[in-house]
């Protein structure tokens, strides 16, 4: 029964979410376009998947994944899990005691990220649209990646309590020199993967990551020093992906010069 | 009868492989450093065959539902070709499904906190709702008007990385202006406003129309236009910052 009402509670939020889109969606399509939408009956049902599918993926998420992930992270900031118990731990922090923080850090937002809804489909389109030149796994995984870094150096910044802004300047000016050498192609969807990295499933966890840490670290204020790692999960998979590509290119080169080394 | 099945198993494989990462992360953790057993076993094996399940027909549901909407309104408007209709629809897509949007309603709340311990807005529960209600109208707006300014690049063909790279540049020199308080806030709201169904759709949009514009390509052309998604939402959370300090 609980289960129940759980279920009900979340597709009643989840159509909730969807009702503006569906109304801008059937408001154009009946008075500005005017035109019947192709295999309407396939749409809907399509909708119905969606919605249904993302309900029980945030229910399963709510009741399994997130109180695990936040207990983990709360666990893994305790300065008695960190220094053996509370008379050790010392005046100033050293951001090597620390060590297990960003591999878990870096593990969770890989993990997440692979499971996220929003980049599958991105990574479907792409797939589709660029031919197969751009295969829908190998950019889930170097967004992956991308997230995984950058998490754990956000959260190697709320340690040190460096400027937020310092490390974002930083991540722009190597965006815009990898933007210069990378292929032209993947440019656009570099871009794009920034921002579909983290909707559903890392924007909680990380949240609680973030707060852990700056609440129990002396000095930080978990208001101010708790945000910004979803900046970092967004500005880092840009990286990933354009040095996927960059990588990709190399290794076709010294393919092709294999080949012609074997031709000759 | 064999591709009916197929198409059935197949999302359900591709969830399976997508999940197990977590699966691994959270057993590692939890038996090896934390050296704990996990809590509520049988909960949490529930759960994941919920968000297997789920996460198997949200990807079903995208391949015959949403994809194919998005991009046949995409067609629909190259071939009308009225621009004052399609940039409503881009603005209406963008604002409408950032307003509900639960993770932002949460990061607007919280904002209003710092502001209000920041000594920027009164503490009370009126300023800080306000406060809250604002913000979450500003980044809805900001939202909008990114998709706009994305199909106005599609439509007019101008390089991605040159828009992108003006933005950053804003994006740096209003920092500098910005109170404190505001910056994390701004910097980590250009993330959470794209949620799991815009992106779907938007990126069906972008590629429809790049797909249907002669001279366009929608590998080169189509995407892009959730990257001003979070691009502007900064820019403008700054400028709010700024304005009520």
């Amino acid at each position: 029964m609980n289960m129940l009402d759980m279920f009900v509670d979340t597709m009643l939020s989840t159509l909730r979410d969807v009702l503006p889109i569906a109304a801008v969606l059937l408001g154009f399509q009946l008075l500005v376009l005017r035109q019947s939408i192709p295999q309407l009956w396939s749409v809907i049902r399509g909708f119905a998947y969606v919605l249904l599918g993302l309900a029980l993926f945030l229910m399963g998420l709510q009741e399994a994944i997130f109180p695990l992930g936040e207990v983990m992270a709360k666990q893994l900031t305790d300065p008695h899990f960190l220094y053996g118990s509370a008379a050790h731990i010392p005046e100033l922090i050293r951001w090597q005691d620390y060590g297990w923080v960003y591999v878990f850090a870096f593990a969770i937002g890989l993990a997440t990220t692979l499971a996220e809804p929003a980049l599958i489909a991105v990574g479907i389109k792409a797939q589709q649209v660029s031919g197969g030149a751009i295969s829908a796994w190998g950019l889930r995984i170097a967004v992956s990646f991308g997230v995984a870094a950058g998490v754990s150096i956000g959260c190697f910044r709320i340690v040190t309590g460096t400027d937020l802004w310092l490390y974002v300047v930083a991540a722009y000016v190597v965006v815009i020199i990898q933007t210069r050498f990378a292929p032209r192609m993947i440019i656009p969807l570099a871009y794009d993967s920034g921002g579909v990295t983290t909707s559903t499933v890392t924007v909680p966890l990380l949240a609680a990551l973030g707060l852990g840490l700056a609440s129990t670290i002396p000095g930080r204020s978990p208001l101010i020093d708790g945000f910004g790692l979803i900046a970092f999960a967004s500005v880092f998979p840009i990286m990933s992906v354009m040095g996927y590509a960059q990588l990709s290119r190399i290794m076709g080169k010294s393919q092709q010069i294999k080949e012609a080394d074997n031709a000759l | 009868m064999w591709n009916t099945f197929h198409d059935a198993v197949r999302p359900l494989v591709e969830a399976a492989r997508d999940l197990t990462p977590i699966i691994a992360v959270i057993l590692f953790f939890q038996e090896v450093v934390l050296q704990q057993p996990i809590p509520n076993l049988g909960d949490l094996l529930a759960g994941l065959l919920f968000v297997l399940i789920g996460l198997a027909l949200f990807v079903r549901g995208l391949e015959i539902g949403l994809f194919p909407l998005g991009e046949a309104m995409a067609h629909a408007f190259a071939k009308k070709g009225n621009v004052f209709w399609l940039l409503l629809f881009a603005f209406l897509l963008g604002f409408g499904t950032t307003v509900a949007e639960p993770a932002l309603i949460a990061v607007a709340g919280k904002a209003a906190k710092v502001a209000a311990e920041g000594g920027v807005i009164e503490h009370s529960r009126m300023a800080m709702a306000d406060y809250a209600f604002n913000l979450r109208m500003t980044v809805a707006l900001s939202v909008g008007t990114a998709i706009v300014l994305g199909v106005l690049r599609i439509l007019s063909g101008w390089p991605l990385h040159l828009c992108i790279m003006a933005g950053y540049a804003l994006v740096v020199a209003i920092t500098y202006f910005a109170p404190e308080e505001i910056i994390g806030i701004a910097y980590d709201s250009g993330g959470v406003t794209t949620s799991t169904i815009t992106v779907p759709l938007v990126t069906a949009l972008g590629v429809g129309l790049a797909a249907s514009i002669r001279g366009r390509n929608p590998v080169l052309d189509g995407f892009g236009l959730i990257a001003f998604a979070s691009l502007l939402p900064m820019i403008f959370v700054m400028l709010y910052g700024i304005v009520t300090a």
